[in-house]
């Protein structure tokens, strides 16, 4: 059993709890932005309100996580590296990162008789899998299912308090 | 397992016991509801990775869809929601 799941002493050091703390402040401040905006509810506005929950949520994931992971430090690095201010900024980075994976980049299979590429597709699902040998890859898939289990668990469960 | 052919030895490449990623695809297979469930004896490696990428596009699809729900939630819902946050963080 992983340790960092079970129920400690001292509850802030949970992976789960500090996701939470740290994705409600996130909440808290989006909100705040949303309140002082005049245009809240044109469509632009709302999908910008969709992608920061989206940023958070992975944020939090990956700062409650921290440097101990390689997934992490290369989600936080993606992150920071697109600046803070403009959600259009980054939709518009998402989508040409997107682009330029579909036009490929060759990457070189060294492990042939492991579903080389499966591997492949799997290095663009996992952040910063482009870099990882296979060792390594299948080691941060493992966590980075976890730990979006763990998201995904959470985001729900907030969910069903706010529509109480 | 897939049949063992001889890997081609790239120069600079790391040396990793077929051992060592059997024993990692395996951990991956104990995580994945898929295949889990299905019980069945041997589940090849790239059958496995295929499953892992499926399992992670639904999960992102899970969070997409839920940020979606949050974020109409945040903005229909009033100031009584920043209560229930500092609640939330008080109990946490």
């Amino acid at each position: 059993m992983n340790p960092r799941r079970s129920i400690s002493s001292n509850p802030a050091s949970t992976v789960k709890s500090r996701f939470t703390n740290g994705f409600l402040k996130a909440l808290l401040r989006i909100n705040r932005q949303r309140i002082t905006s005049t245009t809240a509810y044109t469509p632009r506005e709302i999908f910008r309100g969709y992608l920061r929950v989206k940023i958070a949520a992975d944020v939090s994931m990956a700062s409650a996580i921290g440097s101990r992971r390689a997934w992490s430090r290369a989600m936080l690095r993606k992150v920071r590296s697109h600046g803070r201010d403009g959600a259009q900024v980054r939709r518009m980075s998402f989508l040409a990162m997107r682009k330029r994976n579909l036009y490929g980049k060759k990457i070189k299979c060294v492990e042939e008789d492991v579903g080389c590429y499966q591997a492949n597709v799997l290095r663009k699902l996992v952040p910063g899998g482009a870099a990882m040998d296979m060792c390594c890859l299948l080691g941060e898939t493992a966590h980075y299912i976890k730990c979006l289990n763990t998201q995904v668990k959470v985001m729900r469960r907030i969910a069903e308090v706010f529509s109480t | 397992m897939s049949s063992r052919r001889s890997r081609t030895r790239q120069p600079g490449c790391s040396r990793i016991s077929d051992d060592q990623i059997n024993d990692l695809v395996s951990k991956l297979q104990q995580l994945l509801p898929e295949i889990r469930d299905r019980r069945s004896d041997k589940v090849s490696a790239a059958n496995v990775l295929q499953e892992t990428c499926n399992y992670i596009r639904s999960l992102h699809k899970e969070v997409d869809g839920l940020s979606e729900r949050l974020s109409e939630l945040l903005a229909s819902t009033d100031t009584a929601q920043a209560a229930i946050i500092r609640s939330l963080l008080v109990h946490k």
